[in-house]
């Protein structure tokens, strides 16, 4: 499923190479400097252990952490909630939601004047086109495969935003 | 810049089963609801519609003279802009190579990236490249050498991703200009011309398709349009009413499907428009809009516009506010009403999509040496190939064949009605000046009539060719041939020559034949014989016409009146 993708892509096999060098370029910030520790090294051996370390290796330093903690509202969880369609209306919710935050505002410490934004890895590389063909597609009943449930072949999900009806028409029976 | 398009524009073929019976009762968008209002329309929706039509008709451009209402003195200023998707007419879609069809069994034209499946990623379509650089050009746009892809999220179940690629911060078309013509008179002679600035032309993926069942309360999902490739076109709010909205939609109609960028067919929801619209006193800053969405016919476009337009007005008369709201216009009511989806304002969490890196486009002078030709789109080649455009080929006709500016309008704004005229031009001699009218009013009458299109004519460009030919050589009369018209309309596969000799409709010019007729009415007619005698010449007129009665309309009507005239002095 994947592979096909990949090929017409391209850009994907040097992937990792363009990655390194920004990584040497973004140690020479501050706060990269403290994240260095966080590369993972690879494990001799163990082929099918996962690279990713299973606990942080690195620690807040003290000069690292914000001055205030976040407020978060009501309104501010409410506002989330619904972008994220994610129920997390609890203690521990909210504290890992302010915890969330600021850590990212340790982002703010990163000297960045002067230095353009990064979109992607990838900014510097060619866009492949590819010939309006047809080659993919009639996978439908792969795909329903997938569904929880299923009308004939289309998947069914649950009531979506319809137009609000007329304040006169609502108190109708 | 939203995406407009989970509404379902007609229902599928696929009617017989049981999906499709939901259709009528689960659509949603315009008419969505329309069941539940059997027979609880409300006084107040009758007397808007009454309005409306009052509208339709008034021929003013600007709103302000249409809604003087009463008490107030200063009139008010409607300010109209447009956001235009046009599907990119393509094999296949814009990020995948899944097929592009209309009305195809649900879910066959997915691919596994269209249904967002992880570690699927976007292959850019070629195709809708050169189609947006295209549509850039013919409405001269500037075209960004780099333009950005961006992920726009919200949540609703036929968008898989969660997200809809598009180019928010830096479209591939920007500063571009649409100039169209609306009549601003009864005459089609009245006429103005009218700019409205494209601010720009982003390409965009298509959603899926929703099919609402209220009873069951369920979304079906067919996501067969899901990643299709689309333009949008920002215009600004150069606008004014309904009827130049209406106006400069189909001039971008005409201009893509001349380009073969888009289909352009609103019925198949190939051009969606969404309107913003708001009111205001002259001299003061623009009021607040709101956002009416899924206009997705041409015959409503106006009618959508100029009703908010008149209820933005109304409300604010009555001391209320706006909302900076978004509407849906149902077309069976000819209202607007709030849609509860976009309540609240809306948090896109755009971002730089960072799967693909940024698209770029070349001229000849930039493009790089020793490149593959198939991975680069250049502006100039596609600038050199750009073919006829609407505003031109009126230009043309009018200089080639020496036809009315208005004829030119009408055989250009029908569609195939020009190809037609110059088909027939093409097998005979006759002035095109006479071949226009015949077109326009005979040809266009009789679909108009019968809601043909041209394609669908029963009278073919040869055989009207044919009939012209007959009556330019004097071998039947105008009359007759009118005549012939209509058997040819209503009888196809006989030739016009065939009809005429059946009928024995030829032209009438034996002089003996003739005199026996006029001598003949002269007799039965002695007053009028006397009074043209006396000098009373326009008397003849009638005479003329008692002959061509006798006669069916074949006399030639050049020769009965040298008789007469002969006779009587």
């Amino acid at each position: 499923m994947l592979a096909p993708a990949l090929r017409h892509c391209g850009i994907w096999g040097s992937l990792t190479k363009t990655w390194a060098l920004r990584v040497t370029l973004l140690s020479d910030l501050p706060l990269r400097r403290s994240l260095r520790g966080s590369v993972p090294q690879l494990e001799s051996g163990g082929a099918r252990a996962s690279k990713v370390p299973q606990n942080p290796t690195w620690q807040m330093k003290e000069k690292m952490q914000p001055l205030e903690t976040p407020q978060v509202t009501f309104e501010l969880i409410d506002h989330l909630e619904r972008l994220a369609l994610v129920d997390f209306r609890n203690q521990e919710g909210v504290e890992r939601l302010a915890k969330a935050i600021q850590f990212a505002d340790l982002l703010q410490e990163v000297n960045t004047e002067g230095v353009e934004p990064m979109d992607s890895v990838l900014e510097d590389r060619c866009l492949y086109l590819q010939e309006d063909t047809t080659l993919e597609g009639n996978c439908a009943e792969e795909l329903l495969k997938n569904a929880k449930q299923t009308v004939e072949e289309y998947f069914v999900a649950p009531p979506g935003n319809i137009p609000l009806p007329r304040r006169e028409e609502q108190e109708l029976p | 810049m939203t995406l407009t398009s989970r509404t379902v524009m007609a229902a599928p073929r696929q009617c017989c089963c049981y999906a499709g019976m939901l259709l009528w009762l689960s659509q949603r968008g315009a008419g969505a609801f329309a069941p539940r209002y059997r027979g609880v329309k409300p006084v107040s929706v009758l007397m808007s519609q009454a309005r409306c039509t009052q509208t339709d008709t008034s021929t003013k451009r600007a709103v302000t003279a249409q809604v003087d209402l009463g008490d107030s003195a200063v009139p008010w200023k409607a300010v109209v802009g447009l956001e235009i998707h046009a599907q990119i007419s393509s094999n296949s879609k814009l990020f995948s190579r899944a097929q592009v069809q209309f009305a195809a069994p649900p879910n066959s034209l997915v691919s596994f990236f269209d249904a967002s499946l992880p570690g699927t990623l976007p292959v850019l379509n070629r195709r809708c490249v050169e189609a947006a650089v295209m549509t850039g050009l013919a409405l001269n746009c500037r075209i960004n050498r780099k333009s950005l892809f961006d992920r726009k999220h919200y949540f609703y179940a036929d968008l898989p991703a969660g997200y809809q690629i598009t180019q928010q911060r830096l479209p591939i078309a920007v500063n571009g200009t649409l100039t169209y013509r609306i009549k601003t008179g009864k005459k089609w002679n009245q006429m103005a011309t009218r700019t409205v600035r494209i601010k720009q032309i982003q390409l965009e993926q298509d959603s899926g398709k929703s099919l609402h069942d209220e009873e069951k309360s369920q979304t079906l999902i067919d996501l067969n349009r899901a990643g299709v490739g689309l333009m949008e076109l920002v215009m600004e709010p150069d606008m004014c009413c309904g009827e130049e909205a209406a106006a400069a939609v189909r001039e971008l109609q005409l201009i893509l499907l001349a380009l073969g960028s888009s289909q352009a067919n609103m019925s198949e929801g190939q051009l969606r428009v969404d309107a913003n619209i708001s009111v205001h006193r002259p001299g003061e800053s623009y009021g607040v809009r709101t956002e009416v969405k899924n206009i997705n016919s041409a015959r409503f476009l106006a009618k959508a516009i100029d009703y908010e337009i008149q209820r933005q007005i109304e409300e604010l008369e009555r001391g209320g506010v706006i909302l900076n709201e978004t509407r849906s216009f149902d077309y069976k009511l000819g209202i607007t009403m709030p849609m509860r989806d976009k309540e609240g304002k809306q948090d896109y969490r755009f971002m730089p999509e960072p799967n693909l890196p940024p698209l770029i486009v070349y001229d000849s002078r930039s493009l790089p040496p020793s490149v593959d030709p198939q991975q680069v789109v250049n502006i100039d080649l596609i600038q050199e190939r750009l073919p006829e455009l609407p505003a031109t080929c009126r230009e043309r006709l009018v200089e080639q064949y020496g036809i009315l500016p208005e004829h030119s309008y009408t055989l250009v704004n029908e569609d195939g009605l020009m190809q037609f005229f110059e088909s027939v031009l093409k097998v005979t001699q006759v002035e095109p000046k006479k071949v226009v009218g015949w077109v326009i009013n005979d040809l266009l009458g009789h679909l108009k009539l019968q809601n043909l299109t041209v394609k669908d004519s029963r009278i073919s460009p040869s055989t009207l060719a044919e009939l012209l030919t007959l009556l330019e050589n004097g071998k039947i009369s105008s009359t007759v041939a009118k005549q012939v018209f209509q058997e040819l309309w209503e009888d196809e596969g006989k030739s016009p020559s065939q009809i005429v000799a059946e009928k024995n409709l030829q032209l009438i010019t034996d002089r003996k034949k003739l005199e026996e007729i006029i001598n003949k009415i002269m007799e039965e007619h002695p007053e009028e014989v006397i009074q043209i005698r006396k000098g009373q010449k326009k008397i003849l007129n009638k005479l003329i016409g008692l002959v061509q009665r006798a006669t069916k309309g074949q006399a030639d009507p050049v020769l009965v009146k040298t008789i007469l005239e002969e006779k009587l002095s």
